[in-house]
């Protein structure tokens, strides 16, 4: 019966089926990709740092670290790495570079890949270079050119293609070039205060077990002041790493699968809807309630199992190229797998929304009257308390599955609990605009109106209106197709730097006090500007509230995190603030001989650490020991092209200590760039320059690999949505049309019924979309500050787009529901829905 | 007297899986204004299609249908709705009103149609004419059939018609309430000078129009109409 009931109205199932298959299919994807992720990274962690243990420090290893180190085995690889400008004498070209000096067999795992292949071994038998090949191409160099790094010159012997652990962005901001380590001190580019990284690479006999090495020697590398990394912890890092991205996806498969949910109720409303008739007659013949509810509900579960199988293939197939979406933005390949699990996860969750999503529809079933045979219009009285009760306690399945779902997505309680909590808010904010819009209709339609006005917006409060279903869905589809965009919007903000034409675009560090005079005499030759000139004096952090490394780590309950410790601050010292900064709590404290000293922390910061005003915190100021107090919290605008420090110190206390300084200035086109680069390299070769344009660029050419990923993925959301949209259109095409052909039967134009319509769903468009977009706003910056840890800003283009798309699609659908009316004579479409 | 409606070689066929079917054959037959003409026949003889065809709700495949000196068969669908608005009135077995007006505002939508500025007064007027002032905000569904066939004449008497079709206008409705209807329809069609045409299986009701017309199988079986009509034997 089932079966045979169906054959009429399949393409009302059909949508059903679409609606599932869509929202599976980009589950399946996400969540196949994430496991081929989290495989990758497990499967290729040795490579990803390219040995067992990594033990390094921002100095050069002293005697009494070399016989730890010693001890810690002997097959081993010496590696340095630091910034510097590198020097193309044949085209004058000048780049800032990561310079990697290498003594040993490094990498153990994975590969130096190079062209040629010897190159990656070879470059360590003389004054060789392996240049990173982009770079080359950049600078028009080839193998056996000559390059210039500090006072050295070397010849290129190979390009350098890939690294262990290393994703092409990365090496797009700074580009790597190895050189061996034997020449690092005949550079020139090693003096006191450079900031240099000193890494021993080691291959071990045995695997290190996190856990138990921690045990063994974490104490003696705190004593040391060695740092170190295991395969096990580069793997967490790098997983972290890609948090954001994958809350990203989850979020991207969540949205997709809602619209999906969203897409089955209103299908089966819809299917419903034209059946009561079958049914109510079924009703007469002898059928039951619960036999006419599982003659549909076999139905649903049918197309409901061929959709979520349909989309489960899809999906599988769709994870094939999404690796290829994140190429360059992951340090490693990634092989394509098929998960069962997944797959079957992807079924079940296909099924799962479909029993759950049908059925409220479903149930409106057990209400039908056999009188619905002879009298349409016949409605029965309001649910009893049965019907009340199994209504109720679907509401709450739905809810928990949403909110479970959401959770295993997220994987973090409180957000998934804010997600499905601003779900159901919008859906409120929905229900109560469509009833205020339905209020509105009733009370403001005057008689002095245009006849098309008035009814046109009188059909949002007539009886069998659909201004309800439609504002809920279509506002709900407009709000999580919007929450992708401005999240898109938001994340893409947070990296893209603020400012103006105006804005400096040159910075110069690792400048030695020594060379100062000299460099302000060149700037000044070339006629530039010095917009900022900051002293940076780095330290380290020895006790917080008299609470030591040690005793933090040993304290689980203090929850301060190792790096607090472990990091180099980079620190400046002056007694006001700058452009870039606001003071929120506190104030600066100058020095006052033999007086307490008050420094002044970044906020976001010092809010992430719990820090009070008040604090005390001890530093090491490379060797000497300075107590200070927190004095003042500063607002930071990171985005601006300064020089801003998480540590501000009063003046009067670092003007001796070891130093280098920072020179901000604005260049004014290429050519001065380049030339004032060169004259920097050829004068002070130590003294390394980032060209803001540059890395500009760099950073848009990666936004736009991230946003390609990021619209790919909103993209399916759209798809989704479209459907959703079309769906809930139908269900109100019934009685549209036989009201408009009524109207034309009556002597109603064409051009009469699309006004009517028009402004029926322009009305309908314009308040769901609106309603949409505020509902968007309002949890994009609820996501922001929990979920990205981002500064929210309006994306008012996206809010402009999306508004008049949403009206524009809404009013066509609504108008294409119509042609019927349009293109059939009045008598067909009489006689049919007689 | 000058023709309402004219009727000549009126032939309809419809597409039946492979076949045509043929459902009007060859039809002809003019009314005078003011006249009334019942359609009468079997179950499927094309009763409601010519109907359907001499209102312009059908597309003619072969022949001419003219109202009002309007040739139908040479106008766009939008002509014919003008033609109609300003012409025609219907009447259904079902009363066809539309579900989410209420009864006033269904009556009124011809008046509207036609831009007419009284179209308030004029339409409770005549809910007033067929006893129903007192419901003109109830909805179709709120309303018996009776009561909605009485509101489906109020609308289609509303933009004074020239011609009114009815489709077994008392169908629907039980003896009495029919009977009252009849009264209506013909009280209307003889005060305001409207031609009827009217599709009937009721003998009796066809009786009381002035001419008659039988079909058979989408032929005119017998006619009185004799003039323009081919009777076929």
């Amino acid at each position: 019966m089932a079966w045979k009931d169906s054959r009429r109205s399949r393409s009302k199932l059909l949508l059903f089926t679409l609606s599932i298959t869509i929202g599976i299919a980009a589950l399946v994807a996400i969540n196949s990709f994430k496991e081929n992720l989290n495989y990758e990274i497990n499967n290729q962690s040795k490579s990803l740092l390219g040995a067992d243990l990594e033990v390094y420090s921002q100095q050069p290893f002293t005697e009494e670290q070399m016989s730890f180190i010693d001890s810690l085995g002997s097959t081993r690889s010496l590696q340095s790495r630091f910034s510097s400008m590198i020097y193309f004498p044949q085209t004058g070209g000048t780049r800032l570079i990561q310079v990697r000096t290498l003594e040993g067999d490094y990498p153990y795992y994975g590969e130096i890949e190079t062209l040629p292949l010897s190159a990656a071994t070879d470059f360590k038998t003389g004054a060789f270079a392996l240049v990173d090949e982009t770079l080359m191409m950049q600078y028009n160099a080839n193998i056996g050119d000559p390059v210039k790094i500090g006072q050295l010159e070397f010849q290129i012997i190979g390009k350098l293609q890939s690294i262990p652990g290393q994703n092409s962005i990365n090496t797009a901001v700074a580009p790597v070039v190895y050189i061996p380590h034997q020449y690092l001190v005949q550079t020139g580019l090693v003096e006191r205060g450079s900031r240099v990284y000193y890494s021993y690479f080691f291959k071990t006999d045995q695997e290190i077990i996190e856990e138990e090495f921690d045990e063994t020697y974490e104490t003696r590398f705190e004593e040391l002041a060695l740092r170190y990394e295991t395969v096990d912890k580069r793997k967490k890092n790098t997983s972290i790493a890609f948090n954001n991205t994958t809350v990203f996806l989850n979020m991207s498969a969540f949205i997709a699968l809602l619209l999906g949910s969203i897409g089955v109720a209103g299908a089966v409303y819809s299917y419903l809807g034209e059946k009561r008739r079958s049914v109510a007659i079924l009703r007469c013949l002898g059928l039951s309630g619960r036999q006419a509810f599982y003659i549909y509900f076999y139905q649903v579960l049918t197309m409901g199992l061929l959709g979520s199988l349909i989309g489960t293939t899809i999906g599988t197939g769709l994870q094939l190229f999404l690796p290829r979406l994140v190429e360059g933005l992951i340090p490693f390949s990634i092989q394509t797998r098929f998960y069962a699990l997944v797959a079957l996860e992807g079924v079940a969750i296909g099924m799962i929304v479909t029993v759950l999503f049908s059925l409220l529809p479903l149930l409106s079933i057990l209400k039908i009257s056999p009188l619905n045979s002879i009298r349409a219009e016949f409605e029965s009285g309001g649910d009893d308390q049965k019907n009340l009760i199994l209504k109720s306690s679907l509401f709450g399945v739905i809810t928990l599955f949403l909110f479970s779902f959401s959770y295993l997505q997220i994987q973090e309680l409180d957000q998934a609990a804010i997600f499905i909590g601003g779900l159901f808010v919008t859906f409120l904010i929905l229900w109560l605009f469509s009833k205020g819009l339905i209020y509105l209709a009733k009370t403001m339609v005057s008689p002095k109106w245009s006849f098309l006005l008035r009814h046109g917006i009188a059909n949002l409060h007539r009886p069998k209106n659909q201004t309800g279903l439609l504002i809920i869905t279509v506002g709900m589809c407009t709000m999580l197709i919007s929450i992708m965009y401005f999240s898109h919007h938001v994340l893409l903000d947070q990296i893209t730097m603020a400012g103006s034409e105006e804005r400096p675009n040159m910075v110069l560090f690792d400048i030695q006090s020594h060379q100062k005079p000299a460099l302000e005499t060149l700037v000044t030759d070339f006629d530039l500007p010095i917009v900022q000139d900051v002293p940076v004096v780095t330290m380290r952090l020895l006790e917080y509230n008299g609470i030591t490394k040690k005793q933090a780590s040993q304290d689980s309950t203090l929850e301060i995190p190792d790096w607090l410790y472990n990091r180099e601050y980079r620190v400046t010292f002056r007694d006001s603030l700058i452009s870039s900064e606001t003071l929120t709590e506190g104030a600066l404290h100058p020095y006052q001989a033999n007086d307490s000293i008050f420094i002044s922390i970044a906020e976001g910061f010092a809010e992430r650490q719990e820090w009070e005003l008040g604090d005390e915190i001890i530093f090491n100021v490379q060797g000497a020991l300075m107590k200070t107090y927190i004095g003042s919290f500063r607002k930071i605008d990171w985005r601006r092209i300064q020089t801003n420090f998480l540590v501000l110190f009063p003046s009067g206390l670092l003007e001796e200590a070891p130093q280098f300084h920072v020179l901000v200035t604005k260049v004014k086109d290429n050519q001065q760039s380049a030339t004032f680069q060169q004259a920097i390299v050829r004068q002070f070769p130590n003294i390394s320059i980032i060209d803001l344009e540059l890395v500009l660029k760099t950073i848009e050419e990666v936004l736009v690999k991230i946003s390609f990923v990021i619209r790919f993925m909103a993209l399916i959301s759209v798809m989704t949505g479209l459907l959703v949209l079309i769906n809930s259109i139908m269900l109100s095409k019934s009685q549209r049309v036989k009201d408009s052909v009524l109207l034309r039967t009556l002597g109603a134009k064409a051009k009469h019924i699309i006004a009517i319509i028009t402004i029926e769903y322009l009305a309908l468009g314009s308040i769901a979309s609106l309603t949409g977009l505020i509902t968007a706003h309002l949890l994009t910056w609820v996501l922001s500050v929990t979920l990205f840890d981002a500064t929210y800003s309006i994306d008012y283009m996206s809010t402009v787009y999306i508004f008049i798309a949403v009206i524009i699609a809404t009013l066509v659908m609504g108008l294409l529901n119509m042609r019927p009316v349009l293109r059939e004579m009045p008598l067909t479409i009489l006689r049919r829905e007689n | 007297m000058s023709q309402i409606l004219e009727v000549h070689k009126l032939s309809k066929t419809y597409q039946s899986g492979e076949k045509n079917l043929t459902v009007l054959d060859q039809i002809s037959f003019s009314l005078e204004a003011g006249k009334s003409l019942a359609i009468v026949g079997p179950s499927g003889s094309g009763k409601t299609t010519l109907l359907g065809l001499c209102a312009g709700l059908d597309r003619i495949d072969t022949g001419s249908v003219s109202i009002a000196g309007h040739a139908l068969d040479q106008l766009s669908e939008d002509q014919k709705a003008q033609v109609r608005n300003e012409n025609v009135g219907f009447v259904f077995q079902n009363f066809q009103l539309i579900p989410t007006l209420t009864a006033l505002e269904n009556v009124m939508i011809p008046l509207e149609l036609l831009g007419d500025k009284n179209a308030l007064q004029e339409a409770t007027a005549l809910l007033d004419q067929v006893g129903l002032a007192d419901r003109k905000n109830h909805y179709p569904s709120q309303l018996s059939g009776g009561e909605q066939q009485r509101v489906a004449l109020a609308r289609a008497f509303s933009n004074r018609p020239k011609i009114l079709f009815a489709d077994e206008p008392t169908g629907n409705l039980d003896e009495e309430t029919g009977a009252k209807i009849e009264k209506l329809l013909f009280d209307l069609n003889r005060d305001k000078g409207t031609a009827l045409v009217l599709v009937t299986h009721d003998i009796e009701l066809a009786h009381k129009t002035d001419h008659l017309i039988r079909l058979k199988g989408g032929k005119v079986f017998e006619s009185d109409l004799l003039s323009q009509t081919h009777a076929q034997s």
